[in-house]
């Protein structure tokens, strides 16, 4: 058997052509696109309006201040109470879970695109980046408008319950007071909030792009969903 | 000497299907010359598509070796087979597996993106494989917007962007009627014959026999027999007269 050209190494993209299939395809796909946003704008808001809500509650207490309807003794005691902690994590748990889904089903009705890409001469790793570019956009901009809108929920819930007072003492910056709890402030949470949402949509679509990356194309292009 | 460009040598593939193993392939040895039109006949089941994936780096055997030019396959490093499925090969393949989100243009040119190919080149390059296939006037179109043949015809396009020394063409006429069928067998015979390229494909459709040079039956994963051009042309008659 005659031996032939040897084999070439498949070079990598620039990271310029990289961003340009991302971007176009989150274009193409605007409508699948904007559900798996609104997945991660849901987690967040809900998430960021029940921390939010919880800072306005402890500022206000803080302030002598109290809820007109919401008197429960335990928040006048401390600040946080174990109500608020459960509430917190609880957002935080619906808001993993539903993120990770979002993201994961977008990534698995697409492995048969990851085989075909792979088939016309796609490294994994790029495969991969195609994926962290559109999650983390998506991601950021889904958590970005999910804080503002839980801020606002929150915003209007705090209006409600304590009136005008709540702009007085908004909680906007970091806060230590004497005898209570430190306080985040309302923008050091929409903060959190978009840093994690992106890390969430990154990871929950990252991982499964990756596995699919590495899998041999004939495989890939096999996974029915 | 021949000049060989596919080889596989004693080629077995397994699937593990929860407590079972089964075999897919057991003990493929074929080599196909440079040049030729093959078709891998069998019925479904037979383990035609699970070689034509193993010629095609799509996947990997459980035991044997497979040469391409030469080159043992299962020594290629990531990036050498990456860059052998976008160089030497292209792919066809049943369900056309054109990317859904790109015009027929995006999806000819991607091959060349992975390629390093600069934009006006692979504008041209496109524009020129898209109306060599007939499909000079919807070039913009997303594959939604075209006919299962004109699918196909931008999956023909699109496997010849970085002008493969191969073909493989898995069951290209499956889902496509008869004369349709027969427009993308010609297309490719004609590729076949005025570029020289090697055609490999798994196929039950009788029409791609009349074309091939060769054909290679694949049973329960074994060859059964391996028949050439003119064996062909006489069974086939045998049929026609068996059917008046």
């Amino acid at each position: 058997m005659q031996q032939r050209t040897p084999i070439e190494e498949q070079i990598d993209l620039p990271f310029v052509e990289s961003l340009r299939i991302s971007f176009q395809s989150l274009k193409i796909r605007f409508g699948r696109s904007i559900i798996t946003t609104a997945g991660i704008t849901l987690g967040i808001a809900f998430l960021v309006s029940v921390w939010t809500n919880n800072e306005i509650g402890v500022a206000l207490q803080e302030s002598g201040r109290q809820s007109t309807i919401n008197t429960f003794e335990e928040t006048t005691e401390q600040g946080i109470s174990t109500k608020d902690i459960w509430l917190i994590v609880m957002s935080l748990i619906v808001c993993v879970v539903g993120i990770a889904n979002s993201m994961l089903m977008a990534v698995t009705e697409r492995f048969r695109e990851i085989g075909t890409m792979k088939c016309l001469g796609a490294l994994d790793g790029f495969v991969v980046r195609l994926f962290l570019l559109e999650s983390g956009f998506q991601g950021f901009s889904g958590a970005l408008i999910g804080a503002l809108i839980g801020t606002l929920g929150a915003v209007l819930l705090g209006l409600k319950d304590y009136g005008l007072d709540l702009f007085f003492y908004f909680p906007l910056l970091p806060a230590q007071p004497e005898n209570g709890p430190m306080q985040l402030g309302v923008i050091i949470v929409i903060l959190l909030g978009c840093i994690l949402g992106m890390i969430l949509a990154v990871i929950g679509s990252s991982f499964p792009a990756w596995r699919a990356a590495k899998l041999p194309p004939a495989e890939a292009m096999r996974t029915e969903v | 000497m021949a000049d060989i460009v596919v080889k596989t040598e004693d080629v077995v593939k397994e699937y593990r299907m929860g407590s079972n193993i089964l075999r897919a392939l057991d003990g493929i040895n074929i080599e196909i010359e440079r040049g030729e039109y093959i078709s891998l006949m069998g019925p479904s089941g037979s383990g035609k598509s699970t070689l034509f994936n193993m010629i095609g780096a799509l996947d990997r055997p459980t035991e044997g070796q497979v040469y391409i030019d030469g080159q043992n396959m299962s020594q290629l490093s990531q990036r050498q087979i990456a860059a052998f499925r976008c160089h030497r090969v292209g792919y066809i393949f049943q369900s056309y597996n054109l990317l859904h989100v790109r015009s027929a243009h995006g999806n000819v040119t991607l091959p060349m993106i992975f390629a390093g190919i600069s934009e006006r080149e692979r504008n041209e390059r496109a524009e020129k494989l898209l109306d060599m296939v007939g499909l000079g006037d919807r070039m913009y179109h997303l594959p939604d917007e075209l006919s299962g043949g004109q699918r196909q015809r931008v999956a023909i396009a699109r496997a010849l962007a970085n002008d493969p020394s191969i073909i493989l063409a898995d069951e290209p006429t499956a889902n496509l009627d008869t004369i349709t069928g027969r427009e993308i067998i010609d297309l490719i015979k004609r590729l076949n014959n005025e570029q020289g390229v090697t055609v490999i494909s798994a196929t039950h459709d009788l029409k791609m026999l009349d074309v091939s040079d060769r054909i290679v039956d694949i049973r329960d994963g074994l060859v059964e027999r391996i028949r050439n051009r003119d064996e062909i042309d006489i069974e086939v008659g045998e049929v026609g007269g068996e059917g008046e």
